[in-house]
Order: C-alpha cells, then sequence, then structure tokens
C-alpha cells in the first residue's frame, strides 16, 4: 500500500480551527500545513504563514499595460497610420484618446487579476485527493479542517498522536 | 447604518448548514412547477420573436423600423440605454456596498449582479444592430485591416464601444468568480453525476483552503474597487453619445451625472422588480427581508430624487440660458406632440415615487412592486422623451419630422425584455441564486460563533 497523502482532522468551528491552525504552526514549524473552510476567516492565512499575495500589483501592471497600450496605439492610429485632416484641428489631440484608454486600462487590471488569483491558486485543478474523502464535502457548508501532508509512512502515526492533542471533531486519512 | 451586526438582515440566525441546503435547494431539488414554466414559456416566445426581428432586420435593413430622418435614433437606442442602465445599478449595489462593508448586501448582490450579466448582454445587441450593417460591427475595433483604415478615436460613439466592452467583460467575470465557491457547494451536494460533473467543472475544483480565499477575497475587494468607477465612466460615456451631438436637449454637460444617477435609480427598481417576486417565489423571505426591501426602496428614492433634480435643472437651464432652440426645445416637449412621453416621465419618476417617504408603503412588498415598475416604465419613457423629442424638431423648421413606431419597434422592445428573462429564469432554476459563502459568514459572528459550537448537523 502507497503511503497516503496526509491527515484531515475535522473541526467544529472557525474559531477552533483557527486555534488548531496556530498552535500547529508554533509548535511544528516546518509542517506543510493547509487549511480548509466554507467561508473565508480573517487571520487564518496569516496564522498559516501565508505570503502577501501580488494581486494588487499584477493588477496595478495589468493596468498600466492594458491603458498606456490602448493609448499608444490611438496616437499611433491617429497620428501616424491613418492621419484625416479635418479643418486642420490637431492629429494627437490626446484627450479625446483618454476614455478607450481607461476602459481598456480597468479590463487589463481586471482579466490580469483573475488570471493571478487562478493561476496562484493553481485552479482550474478538476480532481485532488481530497476530493476522495467523503467527510471533505462539508468544507463548502459546515466543515472546517487541517491538512497535514505525510512525508513517510513513519509519520503518519506522529500526525495522527499530534492531530489529536487539537481534540478535532474527527481525523481521517487522504488517499493519494 | 455603521456598526451593523454581520449577521443582521438575515432572520432567525440559521446555521451554515441550514443556509447552504436553503440556496443548494433550489437548483438541485426544488420542483419547478406551473408557474416558473408559463414564465419560461411567455418569455421564450418573446425571444424567440426578437430573433425572428433580428433575421428581419438583417435581410431588410433598419427600415423596418419607424426611423427616418430627422428622428434616426429612436427606439433602439431608447432599449440600449435603458437596459445598459438597469445593468449598471446591479454592479453598484453589489460593488459599492462591499466597499462600504454593508454586510446585508450578501443577500442581494448574486442576483443584482446576475441581473447586470444579462442585461448588458441585451442591451449591447441593440448599438450592434442598429448600425445598419451589424456583419460589419467589428470594424469598430482597432486592428490592422487591409483596408488600412483605422477607428475614429474622437468619436464618443468609439468610446462606447470600448466601455461597453469592458464593462460586458468585467461584469461577467465579477459575477463568475464570486460564483466559485458557490458551485463547489453544489458540486459537493448534487445527488447526480453529471450535475456533479457540470457545477465541479464550473467550480475549477474549488477546496476552500485559506491561501486561496486569502487571494479570492484580495481580488474581490479590487474587482469591486474598479466596477464602482467603471460604472460612473461607461454610463458617462453613454451619456456624451448625446452631449457630443449638436441638437437642443442633448448638447449638455449635465447628461453624464444625470444619466449616471438614472441608471442607478432603473437598477434598483429592477433589483426591486425581480427580487419581490423571486423571493415569494422561491420562499427565500427568510434571506431577502423586509429590510432589504425597505433600504433598496431608500436608495431608489435617494437616487430618484437626483435624477428629479436633473430635471429641474435641465428646465431651469433653458430658461436661464434665453436660448431660443433651447426654450423651444423645453416647452415642445412639455407642450408638443409628444407631451404624453414627458408627463408620463414625471408622473412615473417623480410623482409616485414620493410615495417611498411613508415607511408603511417601504415595507408593502407589493406596492414596491407596483412602484418600481412604474419606475423602469418611466425610466424607458424618459430615454424616448430625451432622444426623440430632441431630434424631431431640431434648428431648421424645413426639417422637423415625427416619429411613429413600427411593430417591429414594438416587437424588439418586448422581445428584448423575453430575452432577459429567458436567462434570468434559466439562471434561477440552475444557479446559486444567493452568495452562500457570503451568507456563511454573515451567519457567524466572531464571538457568537465560539458560543454556538459545537454545532450539532
Amino acid at each position: 500500500m502507497s503511503s497516503p497523502y496526509g491527515l484531515l482532522a475535522q473541526f467544529s468551528s472557525a474559531e477552533q480551527l483557527l486555534q488548531a491552525a496556530l498552535r500547529t504552526r508554533s509548535e511544528s514549524p516546518h509542517l506543510p500545513i493547509e487549511a480548509f473552510s466554507p467561508f473565508p476567516i480573517r487571520g487564518l492565512d496569516e496564522a498559516l504563514g501565508a505570503a502577501r499575495s501580488p494581486i494588487p500589483v499584477l493588477m496595478g501592471l495589468g493596468g498600466l499595460l492594458a491603458g498606456v497600450g490602448t493609448f499608444l496605439l490611438e496616437g499611433y492610429s491617429a497620428v501616424m497610420s491613418y492621419p484625416i485632416n479635418v479643418g486642420g484641428r490637431p492629429l494627437g489631440s490626446w484627450p479625446a484618446f483618454v476614455p478607450p484608454a481607461v476602459e481598456m486600462a480597468v479590463l487589463g487590471a481586471v482579466l490580469f487579476g483573475v488570471v493571478a488569483m487562478l493561476t496562484g491558486n493553481g485552479l482550474p485543478r478538476l480532481h485532488h485527493p481530497l476530493f476522495g474523502v467523503p467527510e471533505f464535502e462539508r468544507a463548502s457548508a459546515d466543515g472546517f479542517f487541517l491538512l497535514l501532508r505525510s512525508s513517510a509512512e513513519e509519520d503518519i502515526e506522529a500526525t495522527r498522536t499530534f492531530l489529536q492533542t487539537l481534540s478535532p471533531v474527527a481525523i481521517c486519512e487522504v488517499p493519494s | 447604518m455603521s456598526a451593523s451586526l454581520p449577521s443582521e438582515g438575515i432572520e432567525h440566525a440559521p446555521t451554515y448548514a441550514a443556509v447552504t441546503q436553503a440556496i443548494c435547494d433550489i437548483p438541485l431539488r426544488r420542483r419547478f412547477g406551473q408557474g416558473w414554466r408559463a414564465g419560461f414559456a411567455v418569455a421564450l416566445l418573446l425571444a424567440l420573436l426578437l430573433m425572428f426581428g433580428i433575421g428581419w432586420l438583417l435581410v431588410r435593413g433598419v427600415g423596418i423600423w419607424g426611423l427616418n430622418i430627422p428622428v434616426a435614433w429612436a427606439f433602439a437606442i431608447a432599449d440600449y440605454v435603458w437596459w445598459i442602465a438597469i445593468g449598471m445599478g446591479g454592479t453598484f449595489i453589489s460593488a459599492a456596498l462591499l466597499l462600504v462593508r454593508q454586510e446585508w448586501r450578501s443577500s442581494l448582490n448574486r442576483y443584482a449582479e446576475t441581473m447586470t450579466v444579462f442585461a448588458v448582454s441585451v442591451s449591447g445587441l441593440f448599438p450592434i444592430l442598429h448600425l445598419g450593417r451589424p456583419w460589419f460591427f467589428y470594424w469598430l475595433f482597432p486592428y490592422p485591416d487591409i483596408m488600412n483604415v483605422w477607428p475614429q478615436w474622437r468619436s464618443s460613439l468609439e468610446w462606447d464601444f470600448f466601455a461597453i466592452l469592458a464593462y460586458l467583460i468585467v461584469s461577467i467575470l465579477y459575477w463568475y468568480i464570486g460564483m466559485i465557491p458557490d458551485f463547489a457547494s453544489l458540486r459537493d451536494r448534487a445527488a447526480s453525476r453529471t450535475r456533479a460533473r457540470v457545477y465541479g467543472f464550473l467550480a475549477l475544483g474549488w477546496r476552500g483552503e485559506a491561501r486561496h480565499w486569502q487571494r479570492f477575497e484580495k481580488l474581490s475587494l479590487i474587482l469591486a474597487g474598479l466596477a464602482v468607477p467603471l460604472v460612473f465612466s461607461v454610463h458617462s460615456m453613454v451619456a456624451l453619445d448625446f452631449s457630443e451631438g449638436l441638437v437642443p436637449g442633448w448638447h449638455s454637460t449635465i447628461f453624464p451625472p444625470f444619466f449616471v444617477a438614472g441608471a442607478l435609480f432603473s437598477g434598483f427598481a429592477m433589483v426591486l422588480a425581480l427580487g419581490i417576486p423571486m423571493r415569494r417565489y422561491l420562499r427565500l423571505e427568510a434571506f431577502i427581508t423586509s429590510r432589504h426591501l425597505e433600504n433598496m426602496a431608500k436608495m431608489m428614492l435617494a437616487t430618484g430624487l437626483v435624477v428629479d433634480y436633473s430635471y429641474c435643472s435641465e428646465i431651469f437651464t433653458a430658461f436661464y440660458s434665453m436660448d431660443r432652440y433651447e426654450l423651444a426645445m423645453t416647452l415642445n416637449r412639455m407642450g408638443g406632440a409628444y407631451a404624453w412621453v414627458f408627463w408620463g416621465t414625471i408622473l412615473c419618476n417623480v410623482l409616485q415615487i414620493q410615495l417611498l417617504w411613508l415607511a408603511r408603503i417601504r415595507r408593502s412588498p407589493a406596492v414596491l412592486f407596483i412602484i418600481s415598475v412604474g419606475v423602469l416604465i418611466g425610466m424607458w419613457l424618459e430615454r424616448f422623451m430625451l432622444i426623440v423629442t430632441s431630434l424631431y424638431r431640431d434648428y431648421v423648421p424645413s426639417s422637423w419630422g415625427m416619429f411613429y413606431p413600427t411593430v417591429w419597434d414594438i416587437a424588439f422592445l418586448a422581445g428584448s425584455v423575453g430575452l432577459f428573462f429567458v436567462l434570468f429564469l434559466t439562471f434561477v432554476r440552475v444557479g446559486p441564486v444567493i452568495s452562500m459563502f457570503e451568507l456563511r459568514r454573515a451567519v457567524c459572528s466572531p464571538a457568537e460563533a465560539a458560543q454556538r459550537e459545537p454545532q450539532p448537523s
């Protein structure tokens, strides 16, 4: 039998999960832990030592690229590629180029943000070992879970003993 | 409205499981009976009428509408502005209330966003169909074509194309991203394998990991922050389509803010007009409570008053300017051939909404429903008035002329309503009508969570 993917401890409230995550992290900071909840819990990502998300920076970058790009395209087409003389009015009438550039900046920021969120989360990923655990379906309703990955078979029992000290509702093995 | 408890607005503090079950049961287990089917059938017939009309338009051209010179813009443009305005209200409710942390919005934002996506989709059809040669609509897009021509960047019609494009894509993404955790809830509760697969595919494998939530929340917040200015800019550009024109009544700087206020006004009206029957039919009274309706009514009244102020300001400006064309246009609006449109607008958008000052009215869903449908009608009439009464009598009397709608004008308007309801009723049947993960969070206030455990389910 191959070694399991990890051990999953179930808790009954957001508060308990947060406490369990904090304790696990303080007692064994080297362990890769993941926590699952049916809604975002304030402070849980910090308790797990999650890094700051680069999403705002990426969105800013996307907005800048799309906005400046659109503006330059407008300038190029109106001044260089296709200049139309309308009663001697200036060709590079930049204030008129701002509105489309603004709209495209918003669109660019949003597209970058969505792609950054999905790739950062490793989604789409339609299958995952956790979906093999029947209890895990409660993670999308009222279940709060802590996952400890097991690196080797002998670690399993030690991990299980540790998880029991957190007094979870249940502990299940996640098949790999 | 500060210091509101997170769970405020939701009655008898339900549990996470109960909330999830109640919303999941609608697409997964509920039997949709005669009422839904009858509504869907009517909507489908109207939508088919629209499809038939579009086919006929492609064969015969825009002449099947009552358009002619001088009134070359009429129903189709009024329909377009009306629908995109309705969409604005949905985005604003969802995004602005998120930014100011009005937690009660959790019950409303999903169906308001849904309304936005479908309303904007429907609205986008009209300017394209109005082009005359709709199959060339992609010429609006800047691409290096073999004719070596580029779009005219100084035209607000071109800006409008970018505005609609950005707004449509952003509102679809905003809507879909917010639904990913709810699709996961549906996936985990679906009884049949096919459904679990479809919802699972839509959920993209969402598991609710803490770091995932962190990125998700960050994205949602910034999306909301971008959506609010987007609403204002998009509808301002819709208004600039008119402001850039030189006819009396259009060429005015008040148009952008005036149009934005009108957009939010009609959007709130549509949220009420959809929400009141929906909550009754789906038994969602515990989630969409009378407090939600009352708040929406207050917001509708507030934006309505801004619209009314704009009407006064327009009339005042005409008289204050002493410009004979502006004056003639204003007096002609009130007493000319289309006076009934003006007075209908005043009745719907100015007079009847004053009833909303009374708390008793705001708490009566039936009356609220009637008022909001009235506002929707009034806002359509207002667009028709703004467009047609400016065009049919411009500076030179020799170029005056009436506009009379044809049966196709009316068919396209009715058909667009049908298409919207086909989409909306389908969503109600298969999608999560209320954002479940936000409800779950609203149910859980930190202090409460500690007391309520352990939670037997």
